[in-house]
């Protein structure tokens, strides 16, 4: 097999060539994807201790620990760098980096300079939002509302800058991504046969590519009305606050499924590898992911039902978000029928895809009371929405990535991981992730609002408890933090393919060579096809 | 086994529900038609999230690769997936149907609805009654009595939300939103400030003060209504305060005081202040301007050809910035009061337009 003389080859991404300007100036698409990987940690590590202060003030009414100003700071840093640097970069620009040209059978990404390219643009931009922290700070919450944003004091023009130019970033991976997955396929890789991960990337590039330019437009007119005062948004100079919810929204919706379609491809590869059956319904899930990418564009009314706008707008808002449920459930049903008399092994991506269907299953039945417009009305801005959205971002996206970083762990580094600390990990982050948000749901419901950096007595409790959950969860990442460090150090050599995987990942070698395959993969068949008799096809259990 | 588990778990999302610790009282009939379709939501998600979690039991006891050594080859099953995609789409246009429905109640104000209006600024809330009366932080209003709030803000965003009511809007600057509800529980409501809008959002707290008819009546003839005499908040019993913390001002119910003036008639005296009545007449009479009396709630032709209903809002824009929408036959004359006028200041003038009838 060709897959063994790479390995005796000895040649891989890694060691191909030497010092940190190799990697620096790197066009392989897997470095950049690594590179991606360690700066959007360091960025999600930054979010997280922010996290952990807003739970800590939270823990008793009054204010313990910080002004409500410094409060205030810590909510929108939170919310900035994990939307703007986390979540949406995540999925496609780590992972989908490394894996999605590989999966294709294609020696790098169509354009790996602009790729490069991309990857400084996404810095620089996260560094001068970043810079902030040393200077005044902002405080306008990750939404940006007009018109306090456009009067607040804070360095608020800086980090609009910052998520203005990251935008760029989104739009050029997104770009590459499209043309790469049209013009490099192996042969034989026909659209029926391409991985759900390489759909879903396929659509998170096309929302990508079209909705990034609003929020591009539109947080350059807020800096324009905040450093000249051209009046769009603020009313006192003839502007419309509510038009810079419906240009934020209008990206920012569909922005939703840049983070968790990603996450719905991992777990679309994960299932059925681990279940060692092919995926329930191929097709409807390409169709589903297609479906809510489309349906996503239309639907970001719905964040604006006590806005102001108009009736007939929450009518009709609230009508189409009803599609969004739907194709939602066809995929959590699909990835159960994969499940159904399948053979399946507990590893660890597999108990992030259990955690997963938890999690997400609720952020999406939650997700139905917001889109019915009149009980969205008392449960919006409240800690109801904290919930929801917590449950479908961390619930979707982030279990779906540290499933998927389980998963593709041997064949990023050749490493094996330990299995006990992962596991370990996977249950204190399931159980510590519910503690924190379930409560909210209830303390939500009974009207806590959002944003408060100090609360009614009554709300204490609930708070309480989801300040400990706070804590599980943060030793559950330091543990997958420690353990992923630790295994590339002592790591079992991990083998070409320790899952027994069928896509085109799995068939080169671990790490993989420098242009990824020594001889041209050629495809057959489709990636899923696990017939009975592969079952224990290169098992490592 | 795994019956007996699922059936714990429905146990437990039942005793969540019996409960009553997880809504606030629900002190209109507005709240309660909110509460049915919110219990309908949550046990059809207990239903279907017992059922997939089931399945995931299930499928782990059957079918670990211990027990279960070989899969079964399926791609699919085009009758299970039509089912999964037919029935929840039926079930959730029955919510959307039946959420619509309840909306139409929480946003449509019965016509003899009592308006206060009310105006958020950073941070607190207040309010102004018709006969010139106003108040900082509590709301009165009578119970079983239908009461409209004209909102709107002097700075940024904020929101209007009673928890007892299930009612919110935003308050936004340069526009009217509107909430209404009926209180038929006497005593203390609380009002939160639910958009963010800077340092203090947590503090723009507020009370929605439910009396008694006669109460009432004797708080509007000016008595101090003795508030801590009243039954607490039933959702938030022990907090008595308007505010959280301290510096923020308290409740002065400042009854109106012999000799003050109404909201409208505070109105009239501004329009002579400001110059209005040079152009615009009371009585009807065609000056360079339209005539306020009458004009309140009708539709009016634009010299563009486009027709408008005069409400609260197109009377604020036609103050601000007149040359927008200007009416057919009048000449495009009048100078922006923008930023000349201050929020009490319009809505005292609009209250006069609804009062010349």
């Amino acid at each position: 097999m060709s897959t063994a003389s790479a390995t005796e080859h000895g040649d891989n991404y890694i060691n191909h060539s030497k010092g940190i300007m190799s990697w620096l100036g790197t066009l392989d698409h897997k470095r950049i994807g690594m590179m991606y990987l360690f700066t959007i940690l360091v960025f999600f590590l930054l979010g997280g201790i922010f996290a952990l202060g807003i739970r800590l003030e939270l823990f008793s009414p009054g204010m313990q620990y910080m002004t409500p100003d410094t409060y205030n700071r810590f909510f929108t840093y939170h919310g900035a760098i994990m939307v703007f640097m986390v979540i949406i970069p995540l999925i496609p620009a780590a992972m989908g980096n490394f894996i999605l040209p590989i999966q294709l059978g294609a020696k790098d990404v169509a354009f790996p300079r602009w790729n490069l390219v991309s990857y400084y643009v996404y810095l620089s931009g996260a560094l001068l939002a970043g810079s902030t922290l040393f200077l005044k700070g902002v405080d306008t919450g990750w939404t940006f509302y007009a018109p306090y944003s456009i009067r607040s004091g804070s360095s608020a023009t800086l980090v609009l800058l910052g998520a203005f130019i990251m935008g760029f970033s989104s739009i050029l991976t997104g770009l590459n991504f499209i043309v790469t997955i049209h013009k490099l396929r192996a042969p034989g890789l026909t659209w029926g046969r391409l991985p759900l991960f390489v759909w879903a990337l396929y659509a998170t590039s096309i929302i990508q590519v079209l909705a990034t330019p609003v929020l591009a437009i539109t947080l350059l007119l807020l800096v324009l009305e905040r450093t000249l005062g051209i009046g769009v948004f603020d009313p006192k100079l003839g502007g419309d606050p509510v038009l810079f919810q419906h240009f934020f929204w209008f990206y920012s919706h569909p922005a939703v499924y840049i983070m968790v379609l990603p996450g719905m491809g991992v777990i679309s590869e994960l299932v059925p590898v681990f279940s060692r059956k092919p995926i329930f319904g191929y097709k409807a899930i390409a169709a589903a992911t297609f479906g809510i990418a489309l349906v996503s564009f239309i639907v970001w009314g719905h964040h604006m039902f006590v806005s102001g706008q108009s009736e007939f707008a929450n009518f009709v808002f609230s009508l189409i978000t009803m599609f969004v449920a739907i194709p939602t459930g066809v995929k959590v049903f699909s990835w159960l029928g994969t499940m159904y008399k399948g053979s399946l092994r507990m590893d660890v991506p597999m108990l992030y895809v259990f955690g997963f269907l938890f999690v997400f299953t609720i952020g999406g039945l939650t997700g139905v009371f917001l889109a019915v417009v009149s009980v969205d009305v008392h449960l919006t801005d409240t800690y109801f929405v904290i919930a929801h959205f917590h449950y479908v971002m961390v619930g979707g996206t982030l279990i779906a990535f540290l499933g998927g970083l389980h998963y593709w762990f041997p064949k990023f580094t050749g490493k094996m991981y330990h299995d006990g600390p992962a596991k370990l990990a996977a249950w204190l982050i399931m159980i510590g992730f519910n503690v924190t948000f379930f409560p909210q749901f209830i303390v939500g419901t009974l009207g806590m609002p959002r944003r408060y950096a100090d609360y009614l007595p009554q709300f204490t409790d609930l708070n309480q408890i989801s300040t400990f959950g706070s804590w599980m969860l943060g030793v559950g990442f330091v543990i997958v933090a420690f353990n992923m460090y630790r295994s590339l150090k002592t790591g079992a050599i991990a083998g070409d393919n320790p899952w027994g995987g069928l896509t085109l990942e799995w068939q080169t070698a671990s790490p993989p060579p420098f242009e990824n395959f020594l001889h041209d993969p050629v495809v057959t068949e489709g990636p899923y096809e696990y017939k009975g008799d592969k079952v224990h096809l290169g098992s490592n259990a | 086994m795994t019956r007996l588990l699922s059936m714990a778990i429905l146990l437990g999302f039942a005793s969540i529900n019996a409960h009553a610790a997880t809504l606030p009282v629900a002190a209109t009939d507005v709240a309660d038609s909110w509460d049915s379709i919110y219990w309908f939501l949550v046990w059809t998600s207990v239903v279907f999230f017992v059922g997939i979690v089931a399945a995931m039991i299930i499928f782990v006891v059957k079918y670990r690769k211990e027990v279960h050594k070989k899969s079964k080859y399926i791609e699919g099953h085009t009758g299970l997936e039509i089912i999964w995609t037919v029935i929840p789409s039926i079930l959730l246009f029955v919510m959307f149907g039946w959420g619509w429905v309840v909306y139409k109640d929480m946003i449509k104000a019965p016509s003899d609805a009592m308006e206060v209006h009310v105006i958020g600024k950073q941070w607190l809330w207040q309010f102004m009654y018709k006969n010139g009366t106003s108040s900082i932080g509590d709301l009165y209003v009578p119970v079983n009595k239908p009461v409209k709030l004209v909102m709107s803000s002097e700075d940024v965003l904020h929101s209007f939300f009673v928890p007892n009511f299930r009612v919110k809007s935003d308050v936004v600057p340069g526009m009217y939103t509107y909430v209404w509800f009926e209180a038929k529980v006497p005593g203390i409501h609380q009002i939160f400030c639910t958009e963010y809008c800077g340092t203090s959002h947590s503090g723009m707290l507020g009370r929605v003060i439910a009396l008694k008819d006669d109460q009432w009546k004797e708080w509007l003839s000016g008595k101090k209504i003795d508030i801590d005499s009243l039954p607490a908040d039933p959702s938030f019993p022990g907090f008595r305060a308007n505010a959280l913390g301290e510096g923020l001002p308290t409740a002065q119910a400042s009854g109106s005081k012999g000799g003050q003036l109404s909201l409208a008639e505070k109105g009239k005296a501004l329009t002579t202040a400001k110059g209005c009545v040079a152009c615009h007449s009371s009585d009807g009479t065609k000056l360079v301007g339209p005539s306020y009396k009458g004009i309140f709630d009708t539709d009016v032709k634009l010299a563009d050809g486009k027709t408008v209903k005069i409400d609260e809002n197109y009377i604020r824009e036609s103050i601000e910035n007149p040359t927008a929408k200007v009416v057919e036959g009048y000449p495009p004359s009048m100078p922006p009061y923008k930023g000349l006028l201050t929020e009490e200041e319009i809505m005292a003038i609009t209250e006069y337009i609804k009062s010349l009838k």
